[in-house]
C-alpha cells in the first residue's frame, strides 16, 4: 500500500467525523468543533500531497499548511466570538432556535 | 391755411430731454404700480404717491416746453426724436419711440396740469370712498398712458398707451361696480371705443405695409414725412380714394370712437356713472381729447394730396362729422336734466368743435379748442362735482337751485367757466378757441353749411348752459337737507382753473396769435390792426349776437323761475314731442338696441344654436366613437391581457413560496445540502473521470 493513502484515508475519516459532528450537533461550540476538524483533514491532505508529490523539496505544501492554520486560527476566534455575541443576545447556543433568516 | 415755416430751420439731433421724455410717462405708471400692492387702508400714502408722481411728470413737462419754447424764440423748428427697434422679422422692423414738438409739448403740459388738479380735488371729492387707493392706482395709471399717448412718435406705441387709456377709462366708469348702471357704462364705453379701434388697427396694418414703418417722424423715413407721403398718394385705394386718403379716414374712426364723434358718441354721456373727477379728467379733458390729438399728430397723412388752400376727402369728412356732432349732440344737451350728462353732451359738441376745426382750419385751430376746452370744461366738472357734493350726492338738476348763496365760490368758478364754454366775446378763452373754429369755417370753400350748424350749435351751447346755471345756481332751493360749500382741496383747483379759463385766451387772439405761431413754427407778431379787419369784426358780431340770444333766450325761459322736479320743462309744455325725442337722445340708443344690439344677439343665438346643435353633436359623435373603442379596450385588457399576465405572476409567486420553504433559516440545514451538492459533485467528477 502506497503511503500516500494512508495518510488519505485517515485525512478523509478525520473529515467525516467533522462533518458529522457540524451536521448533527445542535451545539453551535461543537459544530464550530466540527469545522475545524474538517479543515485540519484539508491541511493534513496539502502535507501529504506535498511529502509524497513530484516535488517534496519545494516547501509549497508546508506553507499552505501554515497559512491555513493561521486563518484557521483567526476563522475559530471570528467564529466564537460570533457564538458569544449570539449567547448574550439570544441566551442559547442550540442552532435550531437561530431560525430568524427563515425565507 | 398753413403758413410755410422758411424762416425755421429743422432741428434734428435729441437733446438730453428729448431722450428722458419717456420719464414723464413712466413715473406715474411706475407710481400706479407701487399704490396698487398697497394695502387698501394706506390712503394718504396712495394719493401722495400718485400726486408727486405726476408733480414730477409736471415739472419734467415744463422743462421740456421750456426747451422748446427756447428753441421756437431761437428761429428753430423744435422736433425731436428718440426712437428704438422693438423687435424685428425679417426686413421689417417695428420701432417705438417718442417725439418733442410744439404739439406734444404743450400737450404735457394740460394734461399734467389739469391732470395734477384733478389729483388734488379728488383727495377731496374721494375722501370718503372705502377704495381709494384703487381709485389713485387706476388715476396714477390713466394719466401715464396718456401722457404716453402724446409723447409717442410711433403710431404702434400710440396705439398701445391708446388702448391702455380705454382700459383705465373702463375701470373708472366701472369704479362703483356695484351700481349696476355704472357697470354697464363701462362695459358700453368699452365696446364702443373698440368699434372705432378696429378701424383704427386696420390703419395702422394699412400703413405699416404701405411705408415699412409706423414711426411719426424719424430724419425723412418716417410715415409722416414726405416721402413716405407722396408713395401713399401715388398709391390708389377702392373707390377712387388714394391710400393717404382711407388710411386717413380708418384712423379717424378710431379718434371718432375715443373721442365719441356721431355715431360712436353713445358711450360718452353714459361714462359720466363714474366719480365725477374721472369724468373731468377722462371724459372731458384729456382721454376724449385724445383723438382729436391723433388726427392733430396725422394731420400730414390727413393733409396729403391737397391742393393749396383746398382739403382733401379725409379732412371733409372729419369736418362734416364734426359739425354734424356739434349741432346735434348741442340739442340733446338742451333736454337733459342730470348735471353730468348736461355736461357729457356738451363735451361731445365741443369735440365736433375741434374736429370741425380740425377738418378746416389745421392742427392750430383744432388744437386751441382743445387747450382752452381742456380748461373750462375740466372746471365745469369739478364745479358740478362740487355742487353734487354739497348738494348730498344729488345729479338731478330739478332737485337743485339757489345754490348761488349757499356755495358762492363754486357758483363764481362755475359762471366763470360757463361763460368760457358758451363763448362770452373778448374776456373768455372759450371764445377766442370757438371765434377761431368760427372763422375758418365761415372761410372754408367746399360749402357753408358747417358753419350754420356750428353757429347754431353755439346758441344751443348758449342756451343749454344758461339753463342749466339757473336751474343749478338761481331760484329756491329745491332738494333735501343743507346744501353745503366743498372743501379747500376741491374749490383751490376750481379757482385755479377758472384764472386759465379766462387767461388762455391770451395765446389765441387774432391779434398775437401766438399758439398757431408756436405750433406752426411761424414768428408771433403782435398786430393789433387785425382786430380792425371787417371780416374779424363781423365774428365778433356773430358771436355777441350768438351769445346774447343763447343766454337771453335761456334767461327768459328758465331765468330764477326753473320749475320743481314734478312740473314740466318749459320747452315741454311748448313742444311736448320735441322735449320727449330730445330727452330721449333722439332715439340714438334705442336705435342701436333694435339694430346693432339686437342683430348682435340675434348672431349669439345663432352661434349657441351651431354651438349646442351643429358642433356640439360632432364632439358628441367623435366621444361616442372613442367610448365605443375604449370599451373594446376594456374587454381585451380585462379577458385576454390581465388573464395572461395574472397567470404569469400567479406561477412566478407559487415557485418562490416552494423555493422558500428550503430557506428554514436553520443553518444545519444548509450545512447538509451543502454536504450533499458536495457528494454529488464528487460522484460526478468520479464518473465523468472513469469515463
Amino acid at each position: 500500500m502506497n503511503p500516500l493513502t494512508g495518510y488519505l484515508l485517515v485525512a478523509a475519516l478525520l473529515f467525516s467525523i467533522g462533518l458529522a459532528g457540524a451536521l448533527t450537533r445542535r451545539n453551535a461550540i461543537l459544530v464550530l468543533i466540527g469545522i475545524e476538524l474538517m479543515l485540519n483533514a484539508a491541511n493534513l491532505n496539502l502535507i501529504a500531497f506535498w511529502r509524497y508529490g513530484p516535488h517534496p523539496e519545494a516547501l509549497t505544501g508546508m506553507m499552505f499548511a501554515i497559512f491555513s492554520i493561521a486563518v484557521a486560527a483567526a476563522e475559530a476566534a471570528v467564529g466564537l466570538g460570533l457564538v458569544i455575541n449570539i449567547h448574550r443576545h439570544a441566551h442559547t447556543t442550540n442552532l435550531d432556535q437561530m431560525n430568524r433568516m427563515k425565507g | 391755411m398753413m403758413q410755410e415755416s422758411i424762416s425755421f430751420t429743422p432741428q434734428l439731433a435729441a437733446s438730453a430731454i428729448a431722450r428722458n421724455l419717456w420719464l414723464i410717462p413712466a413715473v406715474p405708471i411706475a407710481a400706479s404700480g407701487v399704490i396698487a400692492v398697497l394695502k387698501q387702508p394706506r390712503r394718504k400714502t396712495a394719493s401722495a404717491l400718485a400726486i408727486g408722481a405726476l408733480s414730477f411728470s409736471l415739472l419734467l413737462a415744463l422743462i421740456a416746453f421750456a426747451h422748446v419754447l427756447s428753441g421756437w424764440a431761437n428761429g428753430q423748428a423744435v422736433r425731436e426724436t428718440a426712437s428704438f427697434t422693438w423687435f424685428q422679422t425679417g426686413a421689417s422692423h417695428v420701432d417705438l419711440g417718442w417725439v418733442l414738438d410744439p404739439l406734444s409739448a404743450i400737450m404735457l403740459v394740460m394734461v399734467t396740469f389739469v391732470g395734477l388738479l384733478i389729483f388734488i380735488y379728488s383727495t377731496g371729492y374721494m375722501a370718503h370712498d372705502e377704495n381709494y387707493t384703487r381709485f389713485f392706482c387706476f388715476l396714477s395709471l390713466f394719466a401715464g398712458a396718456m401722457l404716453g399717448v402724446v409723447i409717442a412718435n410711433s403710431l404702434l406705441l400710440l396705439f398701445m398707451c391708446w388702448e391702455l387709456v380705454g382700459l383705465t377709462s373702463y375701470l373708472l366708469i366701472g369704479f362703483w361696480y356695484f351700481k349696476p348702471a355704472a357697470a354697464a357704462a363701462a362695459k358700453k364705453a368699452f365696446l364702443t371705443t373698440r368699434v372705432g379701434d378696429v378701424f383704427f388697427l386696420l390703419g395702422i396694418v394699412w400703413l405699416f405695409a404701405q411705408t415699412g414703418t409706423l414711426l411719426f417722424y424719424n430724419s425723412g423715413t418716417g410715415s409722416m414725412e414726405q416721402a413716405a407721403l407722396t408713395g401713399l398718394l401715388a398709391q390708389p385705394a377702392a373707390w377712387g380714394f388714394t391710400a393717404a386718403s382711407a388710411i386717413g379716414l380708418l384712423i379717424f374712426a378710431g379718434a371718432a370712437g375715443k373721442s365719441g364723434q356721431f355715431p360712436l358718441h353713445v358711450w360718452l354721456p353714459d361714462a359720466m356713472e363714474g366719480p365725477t373727477p374721472v369724468s373731468a379728467l377722462i371724459h372731458a379733458a384729456t382721454m376724449v381729447a385724445a383723438g382729436v390729438y391723433l388726427i392733430a399728430r396725422v394731420y400730414p397723412l390727413m393733409q396729403a394730396g391737397a391742393l393749396t388752400g383746398g382739403t382733401t376727402t379725409a379732412l371733409t369728412v372729419v369736418t362734416w362729422v364734426g359739425a354734424f356732432t356739434a349741432l346735434f349732440a348741442a340739442c340733446i344737451a338742451v333736454a337733459q336734466n342730470d348735471i353730468k350728462r348736461i355736461l357729457a353732451y356738451s363735451t361731445v359738441s365741443q369735440l365736433g368743435y375741434m374736429m370741425a376745426g380740425l377738418g378746416m382750419g389745421g392742427v392750430a385751430v383744432g388744437m386751441f379748442h382743445l387747450i382752452t376746452h381742456a380748461f373750462f370744461k375740466a372746471l365745469l366738472f369739478m364745479g358740478a362735482g362740487s355742487v353734487i357734493h354739497g348738494c348730498h350726492e344729488e345729479q338731478d338738476i330739478r332737485n337743485m337751485g339757489g345754490l348761488k348763496k349757499y356755495m358762492p365760490l363754486t357758483f363764481a368758478t362755475y359762471s366763470i367757466g360757463m361763460l368760457a364754454l358758451c363763448g362770452v366775446p373778448i374776456l373768455f378763452s372759450g371764445f377766442w378757441s370757438k371765434d377761431a373754429i368760427l372763422e375758418s369755417a365761415h372761410g372754408w370753400p367746399l360749402s357753408h353749411a358747417p358753419y350754420y350748424m356750428l353757429v347754431f350749435g353755439a346758441i344751443l351751447t348758449a342756451f343749454y348752459m344758461t339753463r342749466q346755471v339757473s336751474y343749478v345756481f338761481f331760484g329756491a332751493y329745491r332738494g333735501h337737507g343743507h346744501p353745503h360749500e366743498s372743501p379747500r382741496s376741491m374749490t383751490t383747483p376750481l379757482a385755479i382753473l377758472a384764472f386759465f379759463a379766462i387767461a388762455l385766451g391770451a395765446l389765441g387772439t387774432p391779434a398775437w396769435p401766438w399758439f398757431r405761431a408756436f405750433l406752426e413754427n411761424g414768428a408771433a407778431v403782435v398786430d393789433f390792426h387785425a382786430f380792425a379787419e371787417p371780416a374779424w369784426l363781423m365774428l365778433l358780431l356773430t358771436s355777441c349776437v350768438i351769445v346774447t340770444i343763447g343766454i337771453g333766450l335761456g334767461w327768459m325761459l328758465y331765468g330764477s323761475k326753473s320749475p320743481a322736479a314734478d312740473q314740466p320743462d318749459v320747452i315741454e309744455r311748448a313742444a311736448p314731442p320735441l322735449w320727449a325725442a330730445l330727452r330721449d337722445r333722439l332715439y340714438i340708443d334705442e336705435f342701436y338696441g333694435v339694430t346693432v344690439i339686437a342683430f348682435y344677439s340675434w348672431w349669439a343665438r345663432v352661434a349657441d344654436w351651431l354651438d349646442r346643435r351643429v358642433w356640439g353633436g360632432i364632439v358628441s359623435l367623435v366621444a361616442f366613437v372613442f367610448g365605443l373603442w375604449a370599451t373594446l379596450n376594456r374587454f381585451l385588457d380585462t379577458n385576454v391581457v390581465d388573464g395572461a399576465f395574472d397567470k404569469s405572476c400567479e406561477e412566478i409567486s407559487t415557485s418562490g413560496g416552494l423555493l422558500a420553504r428550503i430557506q428554514s433559516g436553520r443553518v444545519q440545514t444548509y450545512l447538509r445540502l451543502l454536504a450533499l451538492a458536495v457528494v454529488v459533485l464528487a460522484i460526478l467528477l468520479f464518473w465523468s473521470g472513469r469515463a
